[in-house]
């Protein structure tokens, strides 16, 4: 008798009664808030003939938060890609033992505090009289009379920038750590510069690793109601914000949830790009 | 020419040197900020440093009826219960999808993935719409609910791979002693998963105190959690407030980084979604 003829899971039943609980919590607490909301996107509040003038409305009053919103996303996840595969870069090809030591401890950092911390942070770091002014003046880059508050466009971009670029850059240097060294030290034999090891042979290795980190941050950053809501929440301004308001303010779910199937919409875009690709590697 | 090798390398490290100053103060630069502010008394534009400093507004915060300890309190009293919530949720659905003959086991690990794939504003103000028929809105147990359900996709995946790292071997063995279903998941199964038990509740706890968009919308105005003290406090323009209550929520967040490798074991953590 084998140590494994005595079956010690449980059987198919057991397993659905085991599961149950957790799949009825989804179920209440996602799946139904989710199909309501899109039926309330295309209805007066869940009643009568579907229609889109919920999404002409949006349109009209918010086009312009629409654009910002894609705008700010895309901006701030380039960054967020560029400075990752920097940090991850360094962390993986530098020399000097002392300074990977250094950013190795250094920039992990913002990837344990939470957003709304983040945007306290920034609120006083990028204010008027914040440390980022007190830098620029010191330093005599500008003067002092015209130091201005970064708490628009900038401050939301800077602060998503800041708070995910350490969670890509962990994703990344954990695959750039175990990709396979002949081709970089091949590189280095034939003389390439460190920078274009990096972005010619290191890159394409890691590049799946790298779009699902950008992914999951980008709608992390179509979720996050703090950061925009603190750092500027006057016009224009992101569509989470634009949500919250019409609840709060008038009780118009039909226009809030139509905003919503935006969102949703922007995020189901960089899934489809992401499964097709997930496919291609299988296939490849 | 040796010279100019030397020159060469003296300038590297000094850009070096300025590239990593430059992120030391990109890191720190707003946190010490915010230090600044949680002991500021007097500090306006366009002084650079602070005109009073002290601790009155810690004072005034934490007196037993001090807004930021009720705050505290009810933080971590929401956190607790949304570990024990989701923890009895997830150790049955955890042992079930490492163990069991689970049918359509990968959509249902991919179902649990659905929340965090959705902008979550536009699915927490429909949550709470449906809280107000039930008398769910600004109570505590809708909040705790709220919570949980953002939590458990790491408290299933993660518990599923703590159940999937125990060696059957040891669990077969059990049951070859005599021992029954019941007595082998609590003597031998459990004790062997619980460090990857324990990382899903700190998760858990962690998501829960930090949490503000679920409690805006469900929790708000009755429930106040730290976050939304801060999120409070900072829209009224009281910054020594909302800094030391940033402050606070940085603690167990800081404490998770210091622990979580130590918990968080390389074998389960190369099972996570599995």
């Amino acid at each position: 008798m084998s140590g494994h003829s005595m079956s010690v899971g449980p059987g198919r039943m057991g397993a659905i009664m085991l599961v149950a609980p957790a799949l009825l919590m989804i179920g209440f607490l996602f799946l139904y808030p989710f199909g309501y909301s899109v039926i309330s996107a295309f209805t007066d509040n869940g009643e009568g003939s579907w229609h889109l003038s919920n999404f002409v409305k949006a349109v009209e009053f918010y086009s312009k938060d629409i654009l910002f919103t894609i705008a700010i996303v895309t901006i701030a996840t380039a960054l967020i890609g560029i400075l990752a595969v920097a940090i991850a870069g360094y962390l993986t090809l530098g020399e000097n033992k002392i300074a990977i030591t250094v950013l190795k401890w250094l920039y992990r950092w913002p990837l344990f505090i939470p957003f709304i911390v983040s945007a306290q942070l920034m609120r006083t770091f990028l204010a008027k009289n914040g440390m980022m002014n007190n830098l620029l003046t010191s330093s005599g880059i500008i003067e002092l009379l015209a130091a201005q508050s970064y708490l628009d466009w900038r401050g939301i971009v800077i602060t998503f920038v800041w708070k995910q670029t350490p969670f890509v850059a962990l994703l990344v240097a954990g695959a750039m750590a175990s990709i396979d060294r002949t081709t970089i030290d091949a590189g280095r034999i034939f003389g390439a510069s460190r920078l274009r090891i990096l972005i010619e042979l290191v890159v394409p290795q890691i590049a799946t690793t790298l779009m699902v980190g950008l992914i999951l941050s980008y709608v992390v950053m179509l979720s996050v109601l703090s950061v925009p809501l603190m750092i500027n929440a006057q016009s224009p301004t992101m569509l989470t914000v634009d949500m919250a308001w019409r609840i709060n303010s008038y009780g118009d779910y039909g226009v809030a949830n139509a905003l919503g199937i935006m969102s949703y919409l922007f995020t189901g875009v960089v899934a489809w790009f992401y499964l097709r690709q997930s496919l291609k590697d299988k296939r490849a | 020419m040796v010279q100019a090798v030397l020159s060469h390398s003296l300038s590297r490290a000094l850009l070096r040197t300025l590239a990593i100053g430059m992120l030391a103060f990109a890191i720190f630069g707003p946190i010490t900020n915010m230090l600044l502010w949680a002991v500021a008394e007097v500090w306006y534009f366009p002084h650079k440093l602070l005109l009073e400093y002290g601790f009155v507004f810690w004072e005034r915060v934490f007196r037993p009826e001090g807004n930021a300890t009720e705050a505290l309190f009810s933080s971590v009293w929401i956190a607790v219960l949304t570990v024990v919530v989701s923890l009895a949720i997830a150790i049955p659905a955890g042992y079930a999808l490492a163990r069991g003959k689970m049918p359509f086991r990968y959509l249902v690990m991919l179902l649990f993935l659905l929340p965090q794939a959705f902008p979550a504003v536009a699915v927490h103000m429909n949550v709470a719409r449906t809280f107000y028929g039930l008398d769910l809105n600004g109570s505590v147990a809708g909040v705790v609910l709220v919570h949980a359900s953002q939590g458990l996709v790491f408290a299933v995946w993660i518990a599923t791979a703590a159940f999937a790292a125990v060696d059957g071997e040891l669990e077969a063995a059990a049951r070859n002693m005599g021992a029954g279903r019941w007595r082998t998941f609590v003597d031998v199964t459990l004790p062997l998963a619980l460090p990857g038990i324990m990382a899903s509740a700190i998760f858990v706890f962690l998501i829960s105190m930090d949490e503000f968009t679920g409690t805006y919308f469900v929790g708000a105005p009755e429930v106040v959690t730290l976050p939304m003290l801060l999120f409070t406090s900072s829209m009224e323009g009281n910054y020594q407030i909302a800094s030391i209550s940033s402050l606070i929520l940085l603690v167990p967040s800081v404490g998770f980084m210091l622990v979580i490798e130590r918990f968080l074991k390389a074998d389960v953590l190369a099972n996570v979604g599995n």
